[in-house]
């Protein structure tokens, strides 16, 4: 077997030595925060203008991650060409030769990239918040408030999940340009519309991305959103469920075809 | 040592590889011919386990490639030169590759020498030539300083200058005890470097001999004549017992005798002689004769659903080649 600490090591070098890695987890930072940032304070100026039921809702928390819809594209696209460059460049048949355990290779990229998005997801997570706090001034909250640690942390869960998932579905796809052809207008219009419209909007809260971003809410139902019948964990939970469907799948692929 | 036993390969209904056995032996540069689409890589890409063969087995020093705990440091591999990651320098790519195999890093900094890529190693592959492509595949290969070696038409892309380097290495590599497998399409290229001959056709064995004993049974050497008195000449061999085919160009073909003997016969006879010249058979057009029944890809196309004709039996190649010698000069 091949030695699980040399193969971790060896796809740290992979990921800390191609340029996309930096561009996309600098994309998935900058973003999340300036469109937080601006959010927060387009509502500290805007709050009177809100209507009451969005004011008995709203969750300072949840305003400041505003930024995570786009945020997270970012963080799809350094999931996917994790993996899927293994395939669109032909590394994949060396790698598999260097070490042919697939579960070894596979998890060991999916760790390693996957912590790797978790601490970024973390850092972005408390940095848009404490900024979005400061521009919401007097709306604004504290991360010692009840359920907000929580949410924060949750944040940067939710963009480690949203890698972990990429890479899932890249692995089963055998390749970027298609994975990304699929999760980019998934995540940004599909499911952003369903999640809207009457009727679809049942299926479309058990998404993965409606479902895992209930853990930054502190507030239920923040900003009079459609109520979900499940709680912050459960949706988390149900988020994780998709990932190891993705990552389950993926591996299976990899084990079962011709590389 | 590596040991193919029965190997098989099916994609849907077509036999890529067809109950393919054969062994190749260290200390030795084996060469894996057979034309284009004959299951080449396919078999080789099933010796990495990168494919799985629909049935049989390969073994590798007794073991299957998945059981080998770090294979780099067994058996490296150049399949296609292009299998790096683009957007890293070659030096980065090779360390990743080490690092798995826990080789150490200075062995990228050699290797990279051994191929003579040390001036581009920072530079980002995806830059590199066909050539420097190749380099920097073979390097892999050499990584883990392993005892079999493996390389998929290594020659493809190179220039002149790298081709004559890579067969100094594959010779050296195997001088050194190692086993060097090496597939080509090209009889020239094997005939220059190899010293045992597997030729596959349409997936399955065809041949599996040395290379002396091949080139003594297929290369047939023969003296040629061109005369403005061909009757006289002719006449002149049939009154000396010696069998001469007219042949291509209103030249005279003789087999077993020498230049010698014919320029002399001609000159007792005051016969004036516009070429006297000894040939050899190509093995290129052996190796075309021996697979001609199996090549995949013919120029013309074949009737759909026709059976290929059964490969030929080793012992006939001798014979085959003197039967249709005369057809095969004309082609």
């Amino acid at each position: 077997m091949a030695s699980v600490p040399a193969v971790l090591t060896s796809e740290w070098t992979k990921i800390r030595t191609v340029s996309s890695t930096t561009w996309t987890l600098i994309s998935a930072f900058l973003v999340t925060v300036a469109i937080g940032a601006a959010l927060s304070a387009v509502m500290n100026a805007q709050f009177d203008d809100l209507s009451d039921a969005e004011r008995a809702t709203f969750d300072p928390t949840f305003v400041s991650f505003s930024g995570m819809i786009l945020g997270q594209l970012a963080m799809v696209v350094f999931g996917v060409l994790v993996v899927g460059t293994e395939y669109s460049s032909g590394m994949i048949r060396t790698s598999l030769a260097a070490v042919p355990q697939r579960a070894t290779f596979l998890f060991s990229k999916m760790l390693v990239a996957g912590v790797l998005a978790l601490v970024v997801g973390l850092i972005t997570g408390f940095v848009t918040f404490f900024l979005g706090q400061a521009l919401l001034g007097d709306h604004g909250t504290d991360i010692g408030a009840d359920n907000v640690l929580r949410a924060v942390v949750g944040g940067g869960l939710y963009m480690g999940l949203i890698a972990l998932f990429s890479m899932g579905v890249a692995a089963m796809l055998r390749s970027s340009m298609l994975s990304l052809g699929i999760l980019m207008p998934f995540f940004f219009l599909v499911s952003q519309i369903l999640s809207a419209v009457p009727g679809a909007k049942k299926v479309a809260q058990y998404f993965p991305d409606q479902a895992g971003s209930k853990i930054m809410q502190v507030v239920p139902d923040a900003m009079n959103s459609d109520p979900a019948p499940y709680g912050p964990w459960a949706g988390l939970l149900i988020m994780v469920g998709w990932v190891a469907a993705a990552v389950i799948g993926g591996f299976l692929v990899l084990k079962k075809r011709d590389a | 040592m590596i040991e193919l036993d029965g190997l098989t390969k099916r994609f849907g209904n077509k036999v890529a590889v067809d109950q393919l056995s054969c062994v190749i032996r260290p200390g030795m540069v084996t060469g894996f011919l057979g034309p284009n689409g004959a299951g080449k890589s396919t078999t080789m890409r099933m010796m990495l386990d990168l494919d799985n063969p629909t049935s049989g087995s390969v073994r590798i020093d007794g073991k299957h490639y998945r059981e080998l705990s770090e294979p780099l440091k067994y058996i490296g591999a150049l399949l296609d030169a292009k299998a790096m990651h683009g957007g890293r320098s070659a030096y980065n790519n090779l360390l990743c590759l080490a690092q798995s195999n826990r080789i150490p890093e200075r062995r990228v900094a050699e290797v990279l020498d051994t191929v003579g890529l040390t001036a581009v190693a920072k530079k980002k592959s995806k830059g590199f030539s066909l050539g420097m492509g190749q380099r920097l595949g073979i390097a892999s290969a050499l990584l883990g300083d392993p005892e079999i070696l493996m390389f998929d038409e290594p020659v493809n892309g190179l220039d002149p200058e790298g081709i004559h380097w890579i067969r100094n290495l594959m010779k050296t590599l195997a001088s050194q005890g190692r086993t060097i497998f090496v597939s080509s399409h090209l009889m020239s290229e094997m005939a220059l470097t190899a010293d045992h001959l597997i030729v596959i056709g349409q997936g399955r064995l065809l041949a599996d001999t040395s290379m002396a004993d091949f080139i003594h049974e297929n290369s047939r050497s023969y003296v040629r004549l061109r005369s403005p008195q061909q009757e006289r000449l002719r006449d002149v061999l049939h009154q000396e017992g010696v069998v001469a085919v007219e042949a291509a160009g209103g030249t005279l073909e003789v087999d077993g005798a020498t230049t010698e003997d014919l320029g002399e016969l001609a000159a007792r006879h005051s016969i004036v002689l516009h070429e006297l010249s000894a040939q050899r058979a190509s093995l290129e057009e052996a190796f075309m004769q021996m697979t001609a029944g199996s090549v995949e890809y013919h120029a013309h196309s074949e009737p759909a659903g026709g059976a290929p004709p059964p490969p030929p039996e080793g012992p006939q190649w001798g014979g085959a080649w003197n039967q249709q010698s005369g057809d095969g000069k004309e082609a």
